[in-house]
Parts: C-alpha cells; sequence; structure tokens
C-alpha cells in the first residue's frame, strides 16, 4: 500500500500559459536514458535558457515550491511519464490548474502527485496572491476538495476515480490490479481473439 | 434501449472488474512497447519481484533512438546503445517477442503494429506512447500511457482507467483533389481545439471516412491526441477486413471467417447514443499548413494568418507567444513562407502511400537549392515495398535525401535534428516548441505531398499547383 495523500501543503509557484506541452517539460533528449535519476535539473531547461533568467523555476521567491500553479491543458502531448517525474525530482507534489492533458493526469496520479482544477476565476485570483506573496502556504485538500491560500478557500475538482486512489493509497495500482486474480485469465479466455478464434 | 457504440462494446467486453471511484479494471489485448518508456517499467518488476504475466501479449521495437544513416552496432551514441541493449535484455529475459534492426521487420511500433496484423478490430491496445491513437484505425480502443502504467501492464495485463465519453465526428461529402488525410485531421483539431477532446474518445465516421483506405485512416486516428483525446477509432469495415486478410499475425483457414464475424459485431450500432456529435463538410478542408506551436493552429495553405484582435480573450496570449516564437506576422500569408528543412516519415505519415503521394510531387522537379531533406520510411517493410516500387530512385533524383526506418526528425532523440532557428516543413504530429531537436527549431506541419512541394519550391506551397 503506498502513502494516503489527504492534502499537499507549501509554497507554490506559477507558471502561467496555456497548452505546455511535456516536450517543453522535458526536453526529448533527456529521455535518453534508463532511470528517470537526475531529470529534475532538466526540468523547462529550453523554455528557462530563452527566457534568460526570467522563468518561474529560475526565480529565487519561488524556490522550494511544493505546489505548481498551472494554466490550461497542461502536460499536453507526449506521454512521457519523464515529465512529472521530472517536475517530482524538482520537489513538487501537487499541480494546480485550468485543466490537464489525460496522460499526464494519469502519469501523476500513478507517482501520488495530485492533479486539481480551479474555474477560471478562482486560477486568476490564485496565481495573483501567490505571486504577491510567494512566502505564504498553499493547502490542496482532497478531503475538501479545496485550495486554500491565504486570502482564503477555493472549490477544486479531481475526477472521483483519482481522489479515492489517492486518498486510499492505492494510486501506485499494481497491487489492486493483481488482487484481482484468476478474474484476469477468465477475462482474457472470453476474447475470442486471445486464442487466435479457434473457436 | 439505444444502441452501443464500439468503445462500449469493447469497453465492457474487456472489463475484469469495476473499481471504486467509477474506474474499471480493464484488460489490455496487445501491448506494444519500445526502447524509451519501458526500460524503468522493467526495473519497477524487478524491484517487486514480478514476472511479466501475458508475455505474448506484449510485442517490442526499437524505433525513437535508431539513426536513420548508420545503424551498426554498437550505435555511436553511448546513450541510445544503453537503452536499446536494455530492450533486448529484457525482452529475452522475459519471453517477448523483439523486432530488431536485424529481423526485417523492424519499424515506428504504430506502422509495424498494423502491417504484422497484431492490430485487430475489438482489441484494446496500450503503449508507451501517446500516438497510440493510431492503432483505433482498425476499430480497436487505442491509447497511450506513462511508464508506471506500462509497469501495470507487464505485471497484470491491465490497467485501471475510467471510461471516456464518445465523439462522434462525420466528415461528409467528398475531399477535393490535393486534400489528403492530413488535412482532414488537422482541420478537426483546428475546429476543436487542442483542448477539445480531453475526457473523450473520438469516433470518427461519415462518408470521407468510409471512403478512406486504411493508411489514410492510420493517419486520421493518429493525431487524435493532438486534439486532447487519448483515444480516436473508425468502425471496421470491408477495408479494414480487406487490409488484414493474409497478414502474418491474423488468423487464416476456419478462423479467419469468425473473426471476420466478431469484427463485425464490434462496431458502432445504427443507433448507437454518443455524449456529442460534429459534423464537418469535407468539401471546405484545403491543403492545410500549421503556423504557429500547436497542432490547432493551423489554416488553409492559402489562407492568411490569423489576427490577434480576432481571437477569443482567453486565447490572444497563447497567439501573441506562437508568433512570437515562430517569427511570423498576422495577415501574412502562410504560402510562400521560406524553409530550411524537409522532413517526410513518423507515425503520421511514413507509410507506403505516404511515400508514393510525395514521389509523385518529387516527381514534378528538383529539391530548391540550401533546402536539407530527409526522407524516412515508417518501417523496414516499408522500405523493401517502396524499393519494389523504384520510389527511393524517384527521391534520390529530385535530389531528396532517403534513410532507413524509425522516428527520426519527429522528435529528434535520434541523430536527425533542426539546428538553430531553421524552419522545417514537415509532415510529422507535433510543431512544439524544440519538438524537431533544436531548443529555437520551428515547425510547420502539413502533408507528406505539401512537405515535397515546400521542398522543390522552398518555399510553403499549394501542392496542387504541381499536381
Amino acid at each position: 500500500m503506498a502513502d494516503r495523500i489527504e492534502r499537499v501543503e507549501g509554497r507554490a509557484c506559477v507558471l502561467r500559459g496555456d497548452d505546455i506541452d511535456t516536450d517543453r517539460i522535458i526536453p526529448a533528449r533527456y529521455l535518453r536514458c534508463v532511470t528517470f535519476d537526475g531529470l529534475g535539473e532538466h526540468a523547462f531547461e529550453d523554455d528557462r535558457e530563452q527566457a534568460k533568467g526570467d522563468h518561474p523555476f529560475d526565480a529565487e521567491r519561488f524556490d522550494g515550491a511544493a505546489v505548481l500553479v498551472v494554466g490550461r491543458n497542461f502536460g499536453c502531448g507526449s506521454s512521457r511519464e519523464h515529465a512529472p517525474q521530472a517536475l517530482l525530482r524538482r520537489g513538487y507534489r501537487a499541480f494546480v490548474g485550468g485543466s490537464f492533458a489525460e496522460i499526464f493526469f494519469g502519469n501523476c496520479t500513478a507517482l501520488g502527485l495530485p492533479c486539481v482544477t480551479l474555474q477560471p476565476d478562482d486560477l486568476a485570483t490564485l496565481m495573483d496572491s501567490v505571486e504577491a506573496d510567494p512566502e505564504q502556504m498553499v493547502v490542496v485538500d482532497l478531503s475538501q476538495s479545496t485550495v486554500r491560500h491565504r486570502a482564503g478557500s477555493l472549490p477544486a475538482s479531481i475526477p472521483e476515480g483519482a481522489r479515492d486512489q489517492l486518498r486510499e493509497g492505492t494510486w501506485n495500482a499494481t497491487a489492486v490490479l493483481l488482487a484481482a486474480g484468476d478474474a484476469i485469465e477468465r477475462c482474457a479466455g472470453s476474447l475470442p481473439y486471445v486464442s487466435g478464434f479457434q473457436r | 434501449m439505444a444502441g452501443r457504440s464500439l468503445l462500449d462494446k469493447v469497453w465492457d467486453a474487456h472489463s475484469v472488474r469495476e473499481l471504486p471511484g467509477g474506474q474499471t479494471q480493464l484488460f489490455i489485448g496487445l501491448h506494444l512497447i519500445h526502447e524509451v518508456t519501458s526500460p524503468q517499467a522493467f526495473a519497477m518488476l524487478r524491484e517487486m519481484g514480478l514476472p511479466v504475466r501475458f508475455p505474448e501479449r506484449t510485442v517490442a521495437t526499437v524505433d525513437h533512438i535508431i539513426p536513420t544513416h548508420d545503424q551498426k552496432r554498437p550505435l555511436a551514441d553511448a546513450l541510445a546503445e544503453q537503452m536499446m541493449a536494455a530492450l533486448e535484455k529484457n525482452t529475452e529475459q522475459a519471453g517477448i517477442r523483439f523486432y530488431g534492426t536485424s529481423s526485417g521487420k523492424q519499424g515506428i511500433v504504430h506502422v509495424i503494429g498494423p502491417e504484422l496484423g497484431l492490430t485487430q478490430p475489438g482489441m484494446t491496445i496500450a503503449c508507451g506512447d501517446s500516438h497510440t491513437s493510431t492503432h483505433g484505425a482498425f476499430g480497436a480502443v487505442a491509447f497511450g500511457i506513462g511508464t508506471s502504467q506500462v509497469r501495470d501492464v507487464l505485471a497484470t495485463q491491465c490497467l485501471t482507467l475510467a471510461r471516456p465519453r464518445v465523439r462522434r465526428i462525420d466528415v461528409t461529402g467528398k475531399l477535393a483533389a490535393g486534400v489528403f488525410a492530413k488535412d482532414v485531421i488537422l482541420a478537426i483539431i483546428r475546429r476543436l481545439g487542442v483542448k477539445g477532446g480531453v475526457g473523450y474518445a473520438y469516433e470518427y465516421a461519415g462518408p470521407v471516412l468510409e471512403a478512406m483506405s486504411m493508411e489514410e485512416r492510420l493517419t486520421v486516428c493518429n493525431m487524435s491526441i493532438e486534439g486532447g483525446a487519448r483515444c480516436g477509432y473508425a468502425n471496421p469495415d470491408d477495408t479494414t477486413f480487406e487490409y488484414l486478410r493474409g497478414r502474418e499475425f491474423v488468423p487464416a483457414g476456419d478462423s479467419w471467417g469468425r473473426a471476420v464475424a466478431w469484427w463485425r459485431q464490434q462496431a458502432s450500432d445504427a443507433d448507437a447514443r454518443y455524449d456529442d456529435r460534429v459534423e464537418l463538410p469535407g468539401a471546405e478542408i484545403a491543403p492545410s499548413v500549421t503556423w504557429g506551436i500547436n497542432p490547432g493552429q493551423n489554416i488553409g495553405v492559402d489562407e492568411k494568418l490569423p489576427r490577434i484582435a480576432d481571437a477569443a480573450d482567453a486565447d490572444r496570449a497563447s497567439l501573441e507567444e506562437a508568433y512570437g516564437y515562430m517569427g511570423l506576422e498576422p495577415g501574412q500569408s502562410i504560402a510562400g513562407t521560406p524553409i530550411d528543412v524537409a522532413f517526410i516519415g513518423s507515425c503520421t505519415n511514413g507509410r507506403i502511400s505516404d511515400l508514393r503521394e510525395a514521389a509523385r510531387v518529387a516527381r514534378s522537379g528538383r529539391v530548391a537549392p540550401g533546402v536539407r531533406t530527409l526522407v524516412v520510411p515508417g518501417s523496414q517493410a516499408v522500405a523493401r515495398q517502396a524499393e519494389q516500387e523504384g520510389l527511393p530512385e524517384v527521391f534520390r533524383a529530385a535530389g531528396f535525401d532517403w534513410r532507413e526506418a524509425g522516428c527520426s526528425m519527429c522528435l529528434a532523440m535520434n541523430p536527425d535534428k533542426l539546428v538553430g532557428r531553421e524552419i522545417c516543413a514537415s509532415s510529422s504530429n507535433r510543431n512544439f516548441k524544440g519538438r524537431q531537436g533544436s531548443p529555437t527549431g520551428r515547425t510547420l506541419l502539413m502533408s507528406p505531398a505539401m512537405v515535397a512541394a515546400a521542398a522543390i519550391r522552398g518555399e510553403v506551397t499549394d501542392v496542387r499547383e504541381l499536381l
């Protein structure tokens, strides 16, 4: 059983912009590896290079943040788990955004990293609040389905299945899937293509 | 009672059990793996002391890191060699079928699955690659997964998933001459947006889809994920079955008849219920080109680049970012944009019909001075077929560089990369910032015929002028 995740609490970092794809989060040249070690230092490497130091990941005021606040469709594109693995290795434990791409969301859930969404106005409020006061604590609360910051509590959404997995510590799904036992072989046996349509 | 969609039928047939929170434990009929997203999964499995549960239901090949110029072992890139060696060792230990470069069957995983007949209607298919949606062309429910989920499939042949909603997209009427499957999917993504498909499976249908060959349907389904839909499919029909007949992993003899009967039953019922429906007139689709930094930012080749003031408020920042990166101006024509590189290949457009269309255009001229080109067949089988048809000679005579099979400059994990701010006319699937190997490189997505036309003129060109 993995850890039960009821809430993630910490300082936050704001990364504005929609449709940030996983090639930007971790460029493909860093996928030439057989482990996920060392990916953290290369997160957003090309964006940071082009921003010449003016990127949130290089801003001292966001150092040590555990919550990443993002726009819409964050993590779109490639299925590379290297993207959330890189962000995890930089210390991020939760994501708050306008929306998340599906494969990225699934990868995060499998790593015990909640991705919750806010309504557009609430997201704008949170982004402004954190940028104005990056020292404040932000709490991503799965039991209450809220994101709390200094100025108040915002209603947050996360699909029920992922929320249950995180709260019950079943986000590392292997054990749950194995628990089905012979039902897996029974399902396989009921599919005619598994036996090559021999009957 | 309303009928059921293919998605519902396949989902129900593969449901091992319902899990709390509305999720399903879904049996995966075919698992495809490659060198990039599998080594960590095998390592996790070893750490947990678990065997591969159904080794015969996983098939491996090497595609992302493979050089297209010199494939001699050991590979010049030590990291690539390490990944290749890891895949060879992992598949051998687990008893998983592996198609390496000496097999004659190696290629991009989404090209070899269909051509070997591994991909079949009514299956669930998963692979650690977002373009797994490609296989939906056969009426399979196919989607990309991450490495932890690759581990889960290796260990249990199952995944924990929520059932998607289904949006049916009917492309009506007929396509005009010079308009290809690539233009159809670009038009769909332009209309519905790059996040419009999140939470949905796309069912592609209508007269245009029905008239398409399997290879054209593969191109359409391939880019479902670029519209946000993790999975996209076409219903299986006689075109599907004719393509499959006689392929290596397709049942033969008495089994063939039983297979076709079962495959036919998996198609959506005429009265199936959909969560959403969209119609797109095929005649309105033009040869299309992306101008920005996501595949939704595309226009017809005869159109002018959109003005920022015309965009919805929420989209303006994205447009400004795209123009800033691409160095293009609103209101400008996309036709006439000079290119530095032309890339023909990828899981989107690296099949034999794509190479034939590009070669048809290549016959009309020579590559413009200063344009670097790459023609990369999607698989060794595609390369052999092209050789039989004399296509490499056609390309070489026109000044194109003919290469060996792999993913190549679609994502530039091998030595094929853009340099600096080069602009590439590309038949691939993603125009993200830095996607083609240079952090500042620029990509214009289009059909293979349009890429060939751009190579010959040295600038973005309406291919209809050359056909």
